[in-house]
């Protein structure tokens, strides 16, 4: 049976290390949930206090209504994947799946069937007699999910789980982990710190730094509208452009270049950071009359990567700008050329300068 | 052009060479010793028929059984968890204890039986004590269950050093699968955790086997009735009634029988259940609470204390009064004077004769290591193994084959440093060799590579770049051969000559002769050396792991 997550004020410290400070978070039933940031920012460590594998300094943790603070780990009734699998070296690959059903003594011919539906379901049954070590990555990482799920776990938990594959089979490991989680339909927490994977395989995501959760959302809402600088800039790319926002006019200006801003809730002039993604940029020539209706640039760098054609971009402020562009045949731009940008405007983001809030989500 | 001998090819020739001189001559020469009849010249199985023939010699070989048996399971019952309670949980005064217990393990076995009879002997002073309080007859520590206590304190910190060493390469995250699964405590230990660390748990096991299969000087010191296989064959090749070199002979090529048939069943064992491990997340030791870390703590401080106790005890004896061969009350320095004058060459012996050694040990060992592990081919291969067999020769066998082989000419050199030195280097370079080819695996190829794109020599790239890098390694491996080498008895028993005694020799012969108060004095100087070495080691090492 799946079931939601609550998590209220929860504490973590090592020692006089506070790694989490207060962090609250509701996960659905079968949802598909990423904790995702950069190393170090607490998303295994909050984990692992899930899992039981950390204690929990404070707050409170709950499946349903029930409080799983100081329940023991095998009781919790978790699925766990590893980073590195954590298959039992000296156990085949039957057995690697069988062991938690053994825990739980259930009768044998109920241990087997089980066992071969989640060796079937992943894919593995003809290996499943071999040991660990003449397994590919790939085929390791399928035992570790039969392995997890086999139990019939409350809660999936997965760290990290394709760090250790090549890229290609990253790519077809997340759609079988997507599938599967779908099928299976089982609430589950995953962790990572690619954020390309995150947005491919999850419902909602949580961005963490510094054991603070930045934004909750769908990967949608988190890419366009992210809450602030940190997210914006962690996940995709973006360019962060100082202006100006004069409240009278609605009119952001920077660089000698103005445009209209309706949406903004704000009454009063203020200092805003503008965040612009690469292919939020129009880039054309400058008309033959020199009158430009857009940002001024030289061109200081093109590359070319098939699909799409990168280009940098100096403003007359000294500035450096990332701009996409959809490749085209002959291209007209080349290193050196003047050239007008206009922006999407419905796309940017506009941050308070010190880029701590989204004055467009708010 | 394609150059087919180089400078490693005379390196390899010249090791071979080395060792047929010196080992595969003397174990040839040993063998036909045994099967030819020294007044006849013809071939004859009556040494070997002699020996399993009376229950006299066949017994010892069923108590050195008995011994090494006991010893290797009642090591492991000890040492594991101990290796185990170490790694997983915080125990008050760790790296004291750590010390404390690679201290008692590099001691000489047979001072440590010698310092058991001082306390539980006869009139042993807790034997005495107990029986005029309360009245109390402790069992007797000789024979049998004294050698078993003395082998096994001595020796179950091999498995906890090995076990430790295993432990590390166990990733955490699988102690956390087993435990997410519903698997943990005791149940975890033996389904998961004893398989994984089992290969090694054979390798340990087997040194601890050879090890006391070997020991000569405690069956000899506190076996009394109880003969061991090493008693016997020292009795029948110094017997003062004439010994008698063939039997001896064949005594020797029996033991190497057995302990090799051991050696390969170890080996396929071990080879047979190895799982490659990369341990991205160590086990981290956490505090225990309540009756855990109560029943940790009694049981390493019990444990270490027996273990530690012979040494401490003979350091106090050391700086007691004695006159004649009876310890009077109060306390002097007059032992260590009485042994600096008597008897001050042993001292100075040993530190040149297992110097001297030393010395040729680190110089072959990273040469074999190199060739080995760099220079693939048949002859190496061969060098590799050859340099392997005196692992599997007990140390009284060395010295009755080195004896036996140049004790007449073509080459002569019974009584002198050179064959007490050849004694200590053949058995101590196979561990040497081994740690050295573990450094020199973890050194990648191409730095070498780099140099001799640079122009220099292939001799030149190995002293400047290669040897360097070995050196930490070498250093620490170097330093643990010096200490087993300073506290050697079994070979050099059999080849000392006045003039060569060390310490070890020196301080069985005072105990024999009965003077105690000498011979606690030299153990004290011993023990001193041994610490000090270990100190540096722990400098030079970094805190690294101990691998004998």
């Amino acid at each position: 049976m799946s079931v939601g997550i609550s998590i209220k004020n929860a504490l973590k410290k090592y020692g006089e290390n506070t790694i989490i400070p207060d962090l609250s978070i509701e996960i659905r039933d079968k949802e598909f949930f990423t904790l995702l940031g950069p190393s170090g920012c607490g998303k295994t460590t909050l984990l692992r206090m899930i899992a039981g594998f950390n204690t929990i300094e404070g707050g409170e943790f709950r499946f349903n209504e029930k409080l799983i603070n100081e329940m023991e780990v095998s009781k919790r009734n978790i699925g766990m994947v590893f980073q590195n699998y954590a298959i039992f070296p000296h156990y085949t690959v039957r057995q690697n799946v069988e062991f938690g059903l053994k825990n739980r003594k259930l009768p044998k011919d109920e241990i087997r069937m089980a066992t071969d539906e989640f060796l079937e379901l992943m894919q593995i049954l003809e290996y499943k007699d071999r040991m660990p070590e003449r397994l590919s990555g790939g085929q390791q990482q399928r035992v570790a999910l039969a392995r997890a799920l086999v139990i019939k776990p409350d809660v999936l938990l997965m760290d990290e789980p394709l760090s250790n594959l090549d890229a290609k089979l990253r790519m077809e490991m997340r759609q079988v982990i997507r599938d599967l989680q779908k099928d299976v339909g089982i609430t589950t927490i995953y962790v990572t710190h690619d954020q390309e994977e995150a947005m491919a395989i999850s419902d909602r995501i949580a961005v963490m730094k510094d054991g603070v959760i930045q934004h909750v959302g769908t990967p949608r809402e988190i890419y366009h509208r992210p809450s602030n600088v940190f997210v914006a800039t962690f996940i995709g790319r973006t360019n962060l452009i100082e202006a100006d926002y004069s409240a009278a006019d609605k009119l952001v200006s920077m660089d000698r270049f103005t445009f209209p801003m309706e949406r903004l809730p704000v009454d009063s002039d203020m200092p805003v950071t503008l965040s612009i993604r690469p292919e939020d940029f129009q880039m054309s020539a400058m008309s033959a009359s020199g009158k430009s209706g857009g940002l001024i640039c030289r061109i200081t760098d093109v590359v070319f990567l098939g699909l799409n054609t990168h280009y940098q971009v100096e403003l007359s402020s000294g500035q450096l700008i990332e701009i996409i562009h959809e490749s085209v045949m002959d291209s007209p731009f080349k290193i050196g050329d003047e050239v007008q940008l206009t922006l999407k405007s419905e796309k940017i983001n506009i941050f308070t300068r010190d880029g701590s809030r989204n004055l467009i989500h708010a | 052009m394609r150059k087919k001998y180089d400078i490693w090819s005379l390196v390899t020739l010249s090791v071979l060479g080395l060792y047929a001189i010196f080992l595969i001559y003397p174990l040839f020469n040993l063998l036909s010793q045994a099967v030819v009849d020294k007044d006849t010249g013809t071939f004859t199985l009556a040494y070997f028929v002699k020996f399993f023939g009376k229950p006299y010699y066949f017994n010892t070989l069923l108590n050195s059984f008995k011994v090494t048996f006991g010893v290797t399971i009642l090591t492991i019952l000890l040492g594991m968890p101990l290796a185990y309670i170490f790694t997983r949980f915080e125990i008050f005064g760790k790296s004291f204890l750590r010390i404390l217990i690679i201290l008692s393990s590099m001691s000489a076995p047979f001072i440590g039986a010698y310092s058991w009879i001082l306390l539980l002997g006869r009139s042993g002073v807790i034997t005495t004590f107990f029986k005029n309080a309360f009245g109390i007859h402790f069992p007797s520590i000789y024979g049998f269950s004294g050698i078993l206590v003395v082998l096994t304190l001595q020796l179950y910190p091999l498995i906890f050093l090995y076990v430790s060493g295993a432990l590390k390469n166990v990733d955490n995250s699988l102690l956390e699968a087993s435990e997410n699964l519903g698997c943990s405590g005791m149940k975890r230990f033996f389904i998961i955790i004893v398989p994984l660390i089992g290969p090694t748990l054979f390798a340990g096991g087997l040194l601890v086997f050879m090890r006391s299969l070997a020991d000569f000087g405690t069956p000899m010191l506190i076996g009394e009735g109880f003969r061991t296989f090493p008693v016997t064959i020292f009795n029948e090749f110094i017997s003062e009634l004439g010994g008698d070199d063939g039997f001896a002979a064949a005594i020797s090529i029996i033991a190497i029988i057995i302990t090799t048939i051991i050696f390969l069943v170890q080996k396929y064992l071990s080879t047979r259940k190895t799982f490659s491990m990369n341990s991205m997340n160590k086990i981290r030791p956490v505090k225990a609470r309540g009756l855990t870390k109560v029943l940790i703590h009694v049981y390493s401080y019990a444990l270490i204390s027996l273990s530690i106790m012979p040494q401490v005890y003979i350091i106090y004896t050391a700086f007691r009064k004695v006159n004649g061969t009876v310890m009077v009350p109060g306390y002097s320095l007059g032992n260590f004077s009485d042994a600096f004058e008597k008897v001050g060459r042993s001292i100075s012996n040993t530190i040149i004769i297992p110097g001297i050694s030393l010395i040729i040990i680190v110089i072959l060992a990273a040469l074999i290591a190199y060739i080995t592990v760099r220079r693939r081919n048949i002859l190496t291969g061969i060098a590799d193994t050859v340099s392997m067999v005196p692992f599997i020769i007990p140390g009284s066998v060395v010295g009755i084959t080195l004896l036996i082989a140049f004790d007449k000419p073509p080459i002569l050199l019974s009584g002198t440093m050179t064959i007490m030195v050849i004694g200590l280097v053949l058995r101590r370079l196979p561990f040497t060799i081994r740690s050295s080819v573990a450094v020199l695996q973890q050194i990648p190829m191409n730095v070498e590579e780099a140099a001799l794109s640079l122009g220099s020599s292939k001799l030149n790239a190995f002293y400047k770049i290669t040897m360097p890098m070995m050196a930490a390694g070498l250093i620490s491996g170097a330093i643990l051969s010096w200490v087993t080498m300073i506290s050697e008895l079994s070979t050099a028993i059999l080849l000392y000559v006045g003039r060569t005694k060390t310490l070890t020799v020196e301080i069985y012969t005072q105990i024999i002769r009965g003077n105690y108060g000498i011979a606690a004095a030299l153990s004290t100087i011993l023990a001193v050396l041994t610490l000090i070495s270990l100190l540096i080691f722990n400098k030079v090492s970094k805190g690294d792991d101990l691998s004998m």
